[in-house]
């Protein structure tokens, strides 16, 4: 029952920072369908922080060089994103795509090449990191408390009261809503979205090197991160854009999540003999069910999706 | 006046694949250069050659089919997003539609012992019922297409696995040799493994892939269908008010996506070349390689063959790259590239268009220069 909680708690993190990443960018008028890409980024720069930082650093500076490196390779890897749609007017779905191919391929070379350079013949794509994920764990009993619960907890804080309460979030979501009435009284529309685009990768980068810290103390690049992303776009979604609801909703796909990596503890579940495989397609199957019954109501930022022209109407 | 031959849509969009592709192998090199400066521009120049660092013709002429036989899937399966592309919508379930039909395919032919002919037809209805699911979510529950896509994937991929492990070898996650057990379901050659120097894999799936080409380009652009599938793309309101079913119209055209996406998978496994491993644990990259294929061919059927010629091309030599410098996903990383410049395929038109105008503009100052002047 444990385990489950705390599965579920640390899913749901990683769920609600890339589903707050998403929540700012589209908040900007940029649908962000690279997240996943994004994730994968962030968990790079942050397992090659844990690989090269030398251990002795202090915990909590430690976790903090760990969460900028994860922070600063999101942020520069979504530029690509911002400088393709918004300067360029590309189409924002296509460079989503293949900014998630380029995340999985380039993180893939990147590892495989530093680990060959070390061992001409270790040519997997594993950075292990099993002393490093130590200082992100604290144990209350059995439950094995992770730092970045808290992280969470704060980002979300945040990401409500910049959205809702500064002039910075209700310009964001103008631009979101009406770019030309937004521009019209002098916000900086390509800035805005900039912002929000940036931000995006700030979450996502956090989102992906909580995911590879969750479970695991080995991460094999060639897998990606299985989809993360777009559960994140669903629970943004289900959350209808609102920080408090992601939230909620995080919660729920969080738990069925974990119910697929902790489901034989649970005397009644074995029982029922169903194939593991169940457990596992259940996150996607819930997301699909909980879409086609909330989205007909959805109501997503209105300009999101279409690039910003000024000389149009 | 004669249509200037640079303004026409074909002419630019080749010339803007052909700047994606050679600025995307130009960003590769630079990795490359990064990662080990000693053999990059051997590595761009092994990807380029694949079958070509054969020494013998009759090596090449095989290996040159076996990159025939892989081109087909990855063919159809950027055909399969085209299709949707037109109406509008982003099949990035491709993938999804690609694993049903192989799961189809290949169960009925190993478990049921099925011939080539129905076990093509079951897997186009995999294919087809898996992007039926895509499409009654998008028009009746306005789902986005792209994440119901995505979650189906990775729900098909799980399914697949599942299903085909009753038909895999004892001892190895593989499913069943086709060539063995499922003899009936190889499909028929036509006598063309015999001009790639006996290479068994060759079969009827090479020409009738391109055959299906020619038909989407014919049905998009010369039937009535096809024109109301593009109205519905462009305007799906405007298509609602002249009367077309704009709901029927997009259940129906990823319906047909995910049949030929199907229909690539049947085409590629029952050749036998390869077989499906259990423990997949990744969607496979037809799909999203395809994605590919279909921008970097301009949105263009005929187009689109060649481009995913060129990205087999490249994505197998990467096989040949030397591991001991570069790994093979090198070839991934350049594809992915070229689908990232793809995006700025627009901004590169507009480009070119304003220059021609600038070209003209000049042209026709001078003569009306040149008229005035012979006037007086």
């Amino acid at each position: 029952m444990i385990l489950l909680i705390q599965y579920t708690l640390i899913f749901s993190s990683v769920l609600i920072l890339v589903a707050l990443g998403g929540c700012f960018s589209e908040h900007s008028g940029v649908i962000n369908l690279g997240l996943e890409g994004i994730m994968v980024m962030g968990a790079l720069g942050g397992a090659l922080a844990m690989k090269y930082l030398p251990i002795a650093i202090p915990g909590f500076f430690y976790v903090l060089l760990v969460l900028l490196a994860a922070i600063l390779f999101g942020v520069v890897y979504s530029s690509l994103l911002a400088v393709a749609c918004i300067n360029y007017k590309a189409d924002q779905t296509i460079v989503g795509t293949a900014l998630n191919m380029l995340g999985t391929a380039a993180a893939t070379v990147l590892v495989k090449a530093i680990n060959t350079a070390e061992n001409v013949n270790n040519v997997s794509s594993e950075i292990s990191y099993i002393e490093p994920k130590k200082k992100f764990i604290a144990y209350l009993g059995e439950f094995e408390f992770n730092w970045f619960m808290v992280i969470t907890i704060i980002a979300l804080v945040v990401a409500y009261v910049v959205l809702y309460k500064t002039r910075f979030g209700l310009r964001l979501m103008a631009c979101g809503e009406h770019p030309q009435a937004a521009d019209s009284v002098g916000i900086n529309v390509y800035k805005m979205r900039w912002a929000g685009v940036l931000i995006s990768g700030a979450y996502g980068g956090l989102g992906g090197i909580c995911y590879i810290l969750a479970g695991v103390s080995i991460w094999k690049f060639e897998y990606g991160v299985a989809g993360f992303g777009f559960l994140a776009l669903a629970v943004m979604i289900f959350g209808q854009w609102k920080p408090h609801r992601i939230a909620l909703s995080a919660l729920l796909f969080g738990f069925f999540r974990a119910l697929g990596n902790t489901y034989t503890v649970f005397e009644f579940l074995v029982n029922m003999k169903l194939p593991s495989t169940v457990y596992n397609m259940m996150p996607y199957i819930i997301s699909l069910i909980v879409l086609a019954l909330t989205s007909s109501h959805s109501r997503a930022p209105k300009a999101e999706g279409i690039p910003y022209d000024k000389s149009q109407r | 006046m004669r249509k200037n031959i640079w303004k026409t849509n074909g002419m630019q969009s080749l010339i803007a694949s052909l700047i994606c592709i050679i600025l995307g192998l130009l960003i590769g090199l630079v990795v490359l250069l990064f990662i080990n400066p000693k053999g990059a521009f051997g590595a761009i120049g092994t990807l380029l050659k694949n079958f070509m660092i054969y020494g013998k013709a009759s090596l090449r002429l095989k290996y040159f089919g076996t990159t025939l036989v892989k081109t087909v899937p990855l063919l159809l399966c950027a055909l399969s997003i085209l299709f949707s592309y037109k109406v509008g919508l982003f099949n990035i379930g491709c993938s999804g539609q690609y694993t049903a039909g192989c799961c189809a395919a290949l169960y009925a032919a190993l478990k049921w012992g099925w011939g080539w002919f129905p076990c093509i037809l079951f897997a186009i209805m995999a294919g087809a019922v898996a992007g039926a699911i895509v499409g009654v979510l998008k028009s009746y529950c306005n789902v986005n297409e792209v994440i119901s896509g995505i979650m189906l994937n990775w729900i098909i991929l799980y399914l697949t696995n599942t299903i085909l492990s009753n038909v895999k070898e004892p001892t190895s996650p593989y499913t069943y040799q086709l060539s063995q057990y499922g003899k009936n379901a190889l499909l028929p050659t036509l006598g063309l493994d015999k001009l790639f120097n006996n290479n068994a894999n060759v079969t009827m799936a090479v020409p009738i892939s391109i055959l299906i080409a020619i038909v989407i380009m014919v049905v998009l652009n010369k039937t009535k269908f096809g024109y109301e599938l593009k109205a519905t793309g462009y305007n799906k309101n405007a298509a609602k008010y002249c009367g077309m079913k704009e709901n029927r119209n997009i259940i129906l055209s990823l319906v047909i996506s995910g049949a030929i996406a199907g229909l690539g998978a049947a085409l590629y496994y029952q050749t036998g070349i390869q077989q499906w491993e259990c423990t997949t644990a990744s969607v496979p990259g037809m799909g999203f390689n395809g994605i590919a294929a279909t921008f970097l061919g301009g949105l263009n059927p005929i187009g689109t063959i060649l481009a995913s010629y060129f990205i087999q091309h490249i994505t197998l030599g990467g096989a040949y790259v030397d591991k001991t410098m570069y790994c093979s996903q090198i070839s991934d990383l350049i594809s992915a590239i070229i689908i990232y410049l793809c995006g700025f395929v627009l901004f590169l038109k507009i480009m070119m268009n304003k220059a021609i105008d600038r070209i003209e503009e000049k042209k026709a100052l001078k003569n009306e220069v040149s008229k005035e002047g012979s006037a007086k």
